[in-house]
């Protein structure tokens, strides 16, 4: 309640944005992947966000990380015979992340990150210049 | 205390609140189906209006009559920009009445410390 909910509701968005930038991280490590097996290539994951109900108002607080979902998009099979992962007929599957996606997935979560950073900063402003209410 | 602040200590409350229902839609930025919400100067000036001319009840049986009760105060803001997920936040839209709504937050709490001053000096006699 008050002024101090807004540092939970942006603080909230500050870790979902930060684990988005993670899967970022870690789908654009594993891009070049390979596995000799369809099942067991890297897939993109991505967070899936749900806005978090207040418990105490009728106000939406904050944002909820519902989970971390695997991209269904199918491995890319490529004809590899050289390569040591390769099965009995030569074949490597290669993971099928999209760096274009990634990147503006990256761009996008950094620029909430830094938005809801500025909420926090002049909330904090804000509060700090409330309490000298009345002093001098 | 409300007659020394007046009604810079409301205007401090609702500017407390509309920087929660702005902050809870800058951090649903990226949530699908979310739509953004504000609260309007309009509507809670509505509101204190009815209830400065609110009906007297004398009797326990008497029913309160409060033409402004079920009015939702926050209200769906307008999108000019839809998202394809359902997201109706605008996040530069959103920052910039952050910031305008911080402003006259500050405002306010000059209008009030001033008021405070004014007490002091009256208190001490100007000393």
């Amino acid at each position: 309640m008050g002024t101090f909910s807004t540092f939970d509701i942006a603080g909230s968005a500050l870790s979902a944005q930060s684990l988005r930038l993670n899967l970022t991280a870690s789908n654009l490590a594993n891009m070049h992947n390979v596995a000799g097996d369809a099942a067991a290539v890297y897939r993109a994951r991505h967070a899936v966000f749900q806005a978090a109900a207040d418990p105490f108002g009728d106000v939406l607080a904050g944002v909820d990380v519902l989970g971390v979902v695997e991209s269904s998009a199918p491995p890319i099979e490529r004809y590899d015979p050289g390569n040591p992962q390769a099965n009995e007929e030569g074949l490597v599957y290669a993971s099928s992340v999209n760096a274009m996606e990634e990147m503006a997935n990256m761009i996008s979560a950094s620029r909430s990150y830094q938005s809801n950073l500025e909420v926090i900063n002049t909330a904090k402003n804000l509060l700090l210049r409330t309490l000298s209410l009345g002093q001098g | 205390m409300q007659s020394i602040l007046g009604v810079h200590e409301a205007a401090l409350l609702f500017r407390a609140r509309r920087m929660e229902v702005l902050a809870a839609n800058l951090a649903n930025a990226d949530t699908p189906n979310y739509k953004a919400r504000d609260l309007t100067f309009s509507a809670i000036l509505d509101e204190r209006l009815a209830s400065a001319r609110r009906i007297e009840t004398t009797d326990d049986r008497h029913i309160e009559i409060d033409p402004l009760a079920s009015r939702e105060l926050l209200q769906y803001r307008i999108p000019h920009q839809p998202s394809l997920d359902g997201n109706t936040v605008e996040s530069d839209l959103e920052l910039a009445r952050y910031a305008e709504n911080a402003v006259s937050y500050q405002a306010s709490l000059l209008f009030a410390s001033g008021k405070i001053s004014t007490l002091r000096t009256a208190l001490t006699g100007s000393r």
